[in-house]
């Protein structure tokens, strides 16, 4: 009797998640876009170098119009591996569980992902075509935060927590300027790999 | 046993209990995404349904999607109160 109702209340537990939160993000594409991030962050602190121009010693001397183009080839390339490589590495977990992929629940996830998302890329651009250099790090934190703190409530919780991070080192960021970079690293490097490293234990 | 009396007869079964489960938390949900959920037959499925719509815990909606029709499912207010005591019922019955 009492394990009848244990299992009773665990199926609804299930049905409720399974049901409503996207299940199967693995962590460990959390720690490969982490590693992409930071040799995308190496990369371009060479990227600066070549153009003899050393990042800590006088970042706001103004740029020349190669170096901007390189920086954003090199960003486009980070972002595009590191979102193909986590799409394909938690694609193959739901298969593994046995879950269809494409739900509503992953129509919602991803909305509520990538809305916030494009809408502070294009004011990243907008801010990029205007040369504020430095607020572009602090800002593409921030947006990126508040992108997972949406997104979060569709899948697990620490997803979220993530956020409420990338977002307050965004905030942190813009108060030390000059340090883009650095910061870019920390959060889209090095919280990653550290929160996908969670993750990874906990959700086997 | 007066703990038995809050357990409500009509989620005796699992594929309701889950039914009432996915319908709390998800506002319009079909046929098919049930099925998907909850891994039972149609037909397991639709009797189920056909109980919990004859008892008002949940509405029912019929749309054509191109030619086909499209079911969907959401829990009444009702319905989502007569689980949440059940739940509730259930909870107590495990703290003893």
């Amino acid at each position: 009797m009492i394990q009848d109702v244990k299992d009773d209340l665990q199926h609804i537990r299930k049905m409720m998640e399974q049901s409503s939160r996207f299940i199967s993000l693995s962590g460990l594409s959390g720690v490969v876009a982490g590693i992409i991030a930071l040799a995308g962050a190496f990369a371009a602190w060479y990227i600066f170098k070549q153009h003899h121009i050393d990042y800590f010693d006088n970042y706001r001397c103004g740029s020349t119009p190669g170096l901007v183009s390189q920086l954003v080839l090199l960003a486009i390339l980070v972002l595009v591996a590191a979102i193909g490589l986590g799409v394909l590495i938690t694609v193959n977990k739901t298969k593994k569980q046995g879950l269809k992929v494409w739900t509503s629940t992953t129509k919602k996830l991803l909305i509520a992902l990538f809305v916030p998302l494009v809408l502070g890329g294009l004011f990243c651009l907008a801010a990029l075509y205007h040369g504020h250099f430095e607020i572009i790090a602090p800002l593409m934190l921030l947006v990126y935060g508040l992108a997972l703190i949406n997104a979060g409530k569709y899948t697990f919780s620490d997803i979220q927590n993530l956020g409420y991070c990338e977002a307050l080192l965004g905030i942190i960021a813009m108060f030390w300027p000059g340090y883009g970079l650095v910061f870019w690293a920390a959060g889209f490097g090095v919280l990653h790999i550290i929160y996908g490293l969670l993750m990874y234990k906990k959700y086997r | 046993m007066s703990l038995l009396q809050h357990l409500n007869k009509d989620f005796e079964s699992r594929v309701r209990l889950g039914i009432m489960s996915v319908l709390v938390v998800n506002t319009w949900v079909d046929f098919l995404e049930m099925k998907e959920h909850l891994q039972v037959t149609d037909g397991n499925l639709a009797s189920h349904i056909n109980a919990l719509e004859q008892k008002k815990y949940i509405e029912v909606k019929k749309e054509f999607v191109g030619k086909k029709t499209k079911t969907s499912y959401k829990a009444t207010k009702a319905g989502k109160v007569t689980f949440e005591k059940h739940i509730n019922a259930l909870e107590k019955l495990l703290r003893g």
